[in-house]
Formats: structure tokens, sequence, C-alpha cells
């Protein structure tokens, strides 16, 4: 209900605040990441920098670390891909089977998440450590060698990013389930549809929505997340954001983490573009 | 029906709904864990990561840890104070945007979506990088990490307070104008208090953003250390069983935040059918 207010300059003044906040502190920092990413890589903290248009510096961190780059896009896409075969189940119970349970059971979907995210996957740590329970059960059933060990692998990295953004996954997919109408899925199943063609045929293209936004929410965050490849994870499972984390914080070069920042960014924009695109969901944003 | 039949059809009928129990129990075992530790006595042994024997004194003793308090306090003081300043500009903006029609209005929904389409490493590494410009005029931190938890917060409070402003019947405030209240006592008398659960929310939300998070704070920190950042810290050497009675605690009262406003409405909503 937009409407024209007694003073035409109201919305400005509303807007004025959160405005200048993230002008001053989301745009402008983005400019100055990418003219980082353009310093020459000869400078240092000491020295200063100097802008100088660097434009090397991208080809040097694609040549360096495109090994963390594909990586992180392959545990993120895999981990999205996981995130959305069991969040859908989930929102699907909850949206149609929990009946009055519904509000406590969405309630019960986030409240994890309010213990830390840290704390979170120290947990998984332990849960997956070597003589941890799993691991012993595993080795005792042969799927793991007698010495195989799931902690420092791709399968830990992965399965921490799964748990950690699940929720992200959950509650859009949930809100477009919520909406569709059940009376049309009943309509399938009277024109002799089986449970299964009325599921492909109905209700999966109507939670699209929720699919596209769901996946988009899983994917971006784990695609620059760290913290499970560092702890869950050994060197054979680094992800481009411990590189820029590394980068900015140890090594100081910030040439380089800034290049690789600018990188990831634009991989994951033209990522989502693509696939906005062939999703059909444009007005989504 | 045979009972083999009925059986099968039972099941048939659950199958979804136990598998989605099936998956919001495995959202629950690492909580299970981080309660379970909070109980651990790890002795003089320098695994942390099994469970030894059990002892309450990580519970009568939670500052034994040096500096865990210090930095728990930190990220409830940072918390509180960045929650509040999203909150309020945040709510406002959210005004703005759905109750005014004017120049730039999709630039600015799209500029505010931005945020949280971004990895946190590239916003943490950027506000750095601006930090580092303007290291004349600001150090980093107390003020850097409640600027940049501001930052991140305020579009989630925008969106969450815009989505309920938008639900919102107008034709409630159509009345209130009728029956001759003027536009502020219709705002406060009627459109705030339709909003409040929203904003509410909202508050909650970035509140539990802001304690909880680390890629961002890491990079903007300076000398401060937040909670999270001294979890991280000591993970590196093995963490004091204290963690997790913190971790703990903030479930807790989570819980009984979220839980307590759902039997206030459903108390509210007996009141109103009575």
């Amino acid at each position: 209900m937009p409407r024209q207010g007694k003073g035409r300059y109201t919305a400005y003044w509303l807007l004025a605040p959160g405005a200048i906040w993230l002008g001053l502190f989301f745009v402008i920092p983005f400019y100055s990441l990418v003219s980082a990413s353009l310093f020459d890589p000869n400078g240092s903290v000491l020295t200063g920098y100097d802008v100088t248009y660097h434009f090397a510096n991208f080809g040097n961190a694609i040549k360096n670390y495109y090994p963390e780059l594909l990586r992180s896009l392959w545990y993120a896409g895999l981990a999205t891909l996981v995130c959305l075969v069991i969040g859908y189940v989930l929102a699907y119970a909850i949206a149609f089977k929990a009946g009055r349970w519904r509000n406590l059971l969405l309630v019960l979907v986030i409240a994890p998440f309010f213990t830390s995210f840290l704390l979170r996957t120290l947990s998984w740590k332990l849960i997956l450590s070597d003589h941890g329970f799993v691991v012993d059960t595993l080795q005792k059933v042969h799927i793991l060698g007698s010495d195989g060990r799931l902690l420092n692998t791709w399968f830990a990295v992965v399965a921490g990013i799964v748990y950690n953004f699940l929720p992200f996954m959950v509650l859009p997919l949930y809100a477009s389930l919520e909406k569709i109408d059940g009376r049309l899925i009943e309509a399938a199943g009277d024109l002799y549809a089986n449970p299964f063609k009325a599921f492909f045929k109905v209700t999966w293209p109507l939670s699209l929505p929720g699919v596209v936004a769901g996946t988009l929410l899983t994917f971006i965050p784990a695609a620059g997340d760290f913290i499970n490849a560092q702890l869950l994870g050994g060197p054979g499972q680094r992800m481009v954001g411990n590189t820029i984390q590394s980068l900015f914080t140890s090594t100081q070069d910030y040439a380089a983490a800034g290049a690789l920042s600018v990188i990831l960014m634009a991989l994951i924009v033209g990522l989502v573009m693509v696939y906005i695109r062939r999703a059909g969901t444009e007005e989504l944003v | 029906m045979s009972p083999l039949a009925r059986t099968w059809r039972w099941i048939k009928a659950h199958v979804v709904l136990g598998l989605g129990l099936l998956v919001l129990v495995y959202m629950f075992v690492p909580i299970a864990v981080v309660v379970l530790m909070s109980f651990n006595d790890p002795g003089k042994s320098k695994n942390v990561y099994k469970f030894r024997s059990f002892t309450l004194d990580n519970w009568t003793n939670p500052c034994h840890p040096a500096g865990m308090c210090h930095a728990v306090g930190l990220s409830l003081g940072i918390g509180l104070l960045a929650t509040v300043v999203a909150t309020i500009i945040g709510t406002m903006a959210a005004f703005g945007l759905v109750r005014h029609d004017f120049k730039g209005r999709s630039f600015a929904n799209t500029v505010i979506f931005l945020p949280m389409a971004s990895p946190e490493i590239v916003m943490g590494s950027s506000l750095l990088a601006l930090f580092i410009s303007g290291s004349k005029i600001i150090t980093l931190g107390f003020w850097t990490i409640f600027i940049a938890h501001v930052m991140f917060c305020l579009s989630f409070v925008i969106v969450t307070v815009k989505a309920r402003l938008a639900g919102l019947d107008d034709n409630l405030e159509q009345a209130a104008m009728d029956l001759y209240a003027n536009e502020r006592e219709t705002f406060w008398r009627i459109t705030f208090p339709l909003v409040l659960p929203g904003i509410l929310g909202a508050a909650l939300l970035a509140f539990s953003l802001s304690f909880d998070d680390f890629i961002i704070t890491n990079l903007n920190a300076g000398q401060e250390t937040t909670f999270p950042m001294f979890v991280y810290g000591a993970a590196q050497r093995g963490v004091p069983m204290q963690v997790n009675v913190i971790g703990t605690l903030m479930f807790l009262i989570a819980i009984v935040i979220v839980l307590g406003g759902e039997l206030n409405n459903r108390l509210k909503a007996r009141a109103l059918a009575s």
C-alpha cells in the first residue's frame, strides 16, 4: 500500500540513517576492496599501498588459488544439494503432516541455531573424532577401513556445512510449501495421478520459489565459509575462505586477498544470475 | 482389512512425518553433545573430545577459564548495542520502503538485499580494507565491531519488519481515522502495536546474528576478543569445558524466549475467543 505521504520527503528521512550506514560500511568498503585488489603487490603495511591498477593480481590469484576456489564451489554445491533433499523432507513434513504441532516444530528447527555456530561445529568434531562412537561403528561394519577416519576428510567438511546451513534451506522451503492449497494435490489424486506424479506435477513446481530462495541462501554463505574446513577438515580441504582469511590476517598480502575476494564475489554473482534465469524466478529479489 | 494391510497403510501415511522427525533429531545431536560436555570432567587429560566423568564444576565455576567471561560480556554488550541501533534504523527504513512511493525504491531494495547475498568473508575483508585505509581516524576494536554488526544486522531487520508491515490490514488504520484519530494517534495506537511482534522478532534475530558472528568480527576486532573468537582461539589448544555451559545457557534462554512468545500468543487467542 505505497502512498504519497503528506511530506514528500518523509521516505527519505526515514531511510536516511539506514542508507548512510549501508553506504558507508557496505558500499564504500566494497569499493576499497576492489581498489585493494588493484594494489601494487610490492607494498606492505609499513610502506603503504598504491593503487597501480595492477590487474595481474587477478591472474595471479586465480593461478595460485584455483584449487581452493573450485573446491569451495564443489563443497558448497554438494552441501546445498544434500540440504535440499533432507530440508525438503523436513519442510514438507512440517507443512503437510504436522497438524497443530506446526509452530512447535518450526521453533525446534531454529532452536539449535541459538547455540554458537562454532560450538556446534566443535560438537561435530567430537562426534566424528577418531575412536569416537561413529568411527568405531563404521569400522566394525567395514564401511571404513580399520585405520579409516572421518575427520580431515571432505566428508566431514561437507557434513558440517550441511548441518550449519540447513535452516536457511528449511525456512524458505516451508514458507512456499505452506502456501500450497492442499486441494490441488487432492485434485491430482482424483485425476488418477499416483502420489509420485502428483508430487512432481503439482507440489514440486509450486514450491520452486522456495527451492530457489533456499538453495541461494545455503549456497552463498557455504561458498564463503571457512570454519567448517578449518575445524573439520585438514590441509587438503582448504576452501577459498581459509585462504582469504589467512592472506588478510597472517600474510597481510592485501592485494592478493582483495583480488581473491573480488573473484569469489564475481563467481557467486555469476552463478546466481545463471541459476535464477534458469529457474525462471527473476521476481525473487 | 487385515492387520498387515493396516500396518502397511499406517506406515505409508506416516513415512514422511517420520523422516522429517529424523532430520529434526539429527539437528539436535550436536546440541545434546554440547549439553553433555558441559558436565564433563576432563581431569588431567588433554583430550577434550571424549566424555570422561561427570561433574558439576563447570556449572558452579563458569568463569574459570581466563578471559572467557570477559569475552561473553563483550559479546553481550556489542550484541545489545548493535541490536538496538540496527532495530531502530532498520524499522524506520522498513516504514519508508513499504509506506512511501519514491524514486529509487527498487534500487534501495537491491542494496538492502546485497549484504544478505554476499559471503561474510567478502564483507568482512572489505570492511577491513576500509578501516585500514582510514586507520588515522579509527582503530580496530569495540567500535569497528559495533559498526560491522549493525551493518550486517540491518538488512535482516529491514526484511523482517517489511514482511510484517506488508501483511498488515490497512482497514484497521482507516477505521481509526474514521473514528477521528489523527495520524499520530493512529500510528501509536494501531500501527505500531500491530507491527511490534515483527520488530521484536527482528531484534531477536539481530541479537543472535551479532552474538554468534565470527568471520566478520574476527577480521575487524583488533585486540578485542568476543565469545566466538574466544572459542575459536581455544579450539586450537583444546576447549575449556565451560564454553559448553555458555552454549547450553544460550540455547535454554532462546528456547524460553521463543516458547514464551508462543505461549503468550496462545493465551491471547484463547482470551479473545472466550
